[in-house]
């Protein structure tokens, strides 16, 4: 059964330095070529789930030349089976809005957003009395970059980023087209950087502890620790932080309860990984990528159940602009239904696969490209579950 | 409920008339009269000079964002998979049972809204639930008879 085998690493909830923006102020006081250069060496790559490269974003934003620009920090965490970006900001906020303006110095922005999302509203008030610190902090620094909360309303489309700025701009949350990346183009057409809550973080540790150091933990393609959200079939759900690059099998040994089927991990839009598969796959960007969720299942789960659940939440949070995914959403799910109830014989699974991946190339936005995933990774590993 | 107009006129002073501050508006308005009417969005869009199609065509993107009439609380249950898998069903019937209501619906006290809603972020200590914006997590049946029942008394 479960016994320790990973890490655990204690970078994301460590404690605050013993004085308040400590690290901040010292980093402010540092160039932006040598904060970058930092960034570039840790390897950092954006902890959403996308996995950019954080140094190249905040590159690409500081040498667009602009008036103005903003920093927006995306804290809609939507994704089915995360909640570690909550966990984060309730915990150690301040880590969270240093990042933040650390990146409006290295891009020169004087202001910077949370988009948080409607369900998270009742963290506000602690939210707001942290940026009051923050702000006297910044004063007293005399550097002008303020932060703002901006509440979302209930919408996971609104977690992509150019949706997010939509939503910011008082606009029905739906995803532009790419190019222009947020980069010459975000909050307001201005040049914006927007990266994960996790991220922000990140930035903060690596100033701390040195990209050499930091480097230390993960792998050559996944620098770094993550912060996972378990949840499922385990008996120890929760938030765990650990080294990235670690094989699935020895995170089952530790996470699952003896009679795990299969783990989806990086939620209803990441790949559902059979036990069949669990010793050759590795969680990060040279494997499975993950924004951090992993929902074990164990032997008593129907997975047709699971990919029903999933589509119905594709089905609902589709925005409906483009047609293969509003179309494609409702008729893989209509698909699936009609083969387990015998009204299409099983063969349609495979004219319902080539609709998943048709909207893997024509869907506007990340959420009808990677509906995907979870349809194939379920349909192929799970056949005789969707049928009988 | 607050008179509509002057609760706009408080909220765009507040907030500002730009487009970019109508989120924010209609999220106040929705919180303190639990939705948006027609005529509330039609003020909205006269006070920050934009069309009423533009108002209600944002307010009826977000699912947090009513524009029927709601409860003074509302509840929505999370339906994802984990609290599906950790027994959302039973909750909802019991909130069913209490309330004498179903999933949609609005008790005839105009007190509470029961609704289903994705994911909340709350899949480790599933089922769980927001009223209002409090989140409730590790859902049994027990639990929402006391919770509902302090609710009931209020």
């Amino acid at each position: 059964m479960s016994h320790q085998t990973l890490k655990r690493v204690d970078l994301i909830f460590g404690e605050y330095s013993n004085e308040k923006y400590k690290i901040l102020a010292t980093t402010l006081a540092r160039t932006n070529d040598d904060i970058l250069k930092d960034l570039l060496d840790s390897g950092l790559r954006g902890r959403g789930g996308a996995g950019f490269p954080t140094a190249m974003k905040w590159r690409f934003t500081a040498e667009t030349p602009s008036d103005e620009k903003f920093v927006v920090c995306n804290a809609d965490e939507g994704e089915p089976g995360t909640f570690k970006d909550r966990e984060i900001l309730l915990r150690v906020p301040r880590k969270v809005f240093s990042g933040m303006a650390i990146c409006g110095k290295v891009i020169g922005a004087k202001k910077g957003y949370m988009y948080l999302r409607g369900e998270y509203k009742f963290m506000v008030p602690e939210l707001q009395k942290e940026l009051e610190i923050y702000h006297e902090h910044m004063r007293q620094l005399n550097h002008d970059f303020s932060i703002e909360i901006r509440m979302g309303s209930g919408a996971y489309i609104c977690g992509e980023e150019s949706a997010l700025f939509e939503s910011m701009e008082g606009g029905r949350g739906e995803p532009r087209n790419k190019p222009p990346y947020p980069t010459t183009s975000g909050f307001m057409k201005k040049p914006t950087v927007i990266n994960n809550v996790e991220t922000f973080v990140n930035v903060l540790m690596i100033m701390r502890l040195g990209a050499d150091q930091y480097k230390k933990l993960g792998t050559t393609d996944s620098r770094g620790s993550k912060v996972f959200s378990v949840s499922g079939d385990t008996p120890i759900p929760g938030i765990y932080e650990l080294e990235l690059g670690m094989p699935l099998d020895r995170f089952v040994d530790e996470f699952g309860d003896g009679d795990t089927k299969a783990v989806q991990v990086g939620g209803a839009s990441g790949f559902c990984v059979p036990r069949k598969k669990f010793k050759d796959t590795v969680i990060g960007f040279e494997g499975v990528p993950t924004g951090g969720s992993m929902m074990i299942f164990n032997s008593s789960r129907s997975m047709y159940n699971v990919l029903h659940n999933y589509l119905e939440f594709f089905e609902e949070e589709s925005c409906g602009q483009c047609t293969p995914c509003r179309v494609g959403c409702q008729q893989l799910l209509k698909g699936i239904v009609a083969v387990k109830k015998g009204e299409k014989k099983a063969v349609y699974l495979d004219q319902l696969m080539k609709l998943s991946e048709s909207m893997k190339i024509t869907a506007k936005c990340g959420l009808g490209q990677s509906v995907a995933n979870s349809f194939s990774s379920i349909v192929n590993n799970f056949k005789e579950e969707m049928i009988y | 409920m607050t008179d509509c107009k002057s609760l706009i006129l408080e909220l765009a002073d507040k907030y500002g008339r730009e487009r970019a501050s109508l989120l924010p508006i209609l999220q106040g308005v929705v919180e303190r009269n639990n939705y948006l009417s027609d005529t509330c969005m039609t003020d909205i869009a006269n006070e920050l000079d934009l069309s009423a199609a533009q108002v209600y065509g944002t307010a009826t993107f977000y699912s947090f964002l009513d524009t029927q009439p709601r409860g003074e609380y509302v509840i929505r249950v999370c339906k994802t998979i984990t609290c599906d898998m950790h027994g959302k069903k039973t909750i909802v019937q019991t909130l069913e049972d209490m309330l004498k209501i179903k999933i949609g619906e609005t008790t005839p006290n105009k007190k509470f809204t029961l609704l289903e809603t994705n994911c909340l972020g709350w899949c480790h200590e599933g089922p769980a639930m927001l009223i209002n914006d409090t989140p409730y997590s590790g859902l049994t049946t027990e639990k929402v008879h006391d919770i509902i029942s302090e609710f009931i008394k209020k």
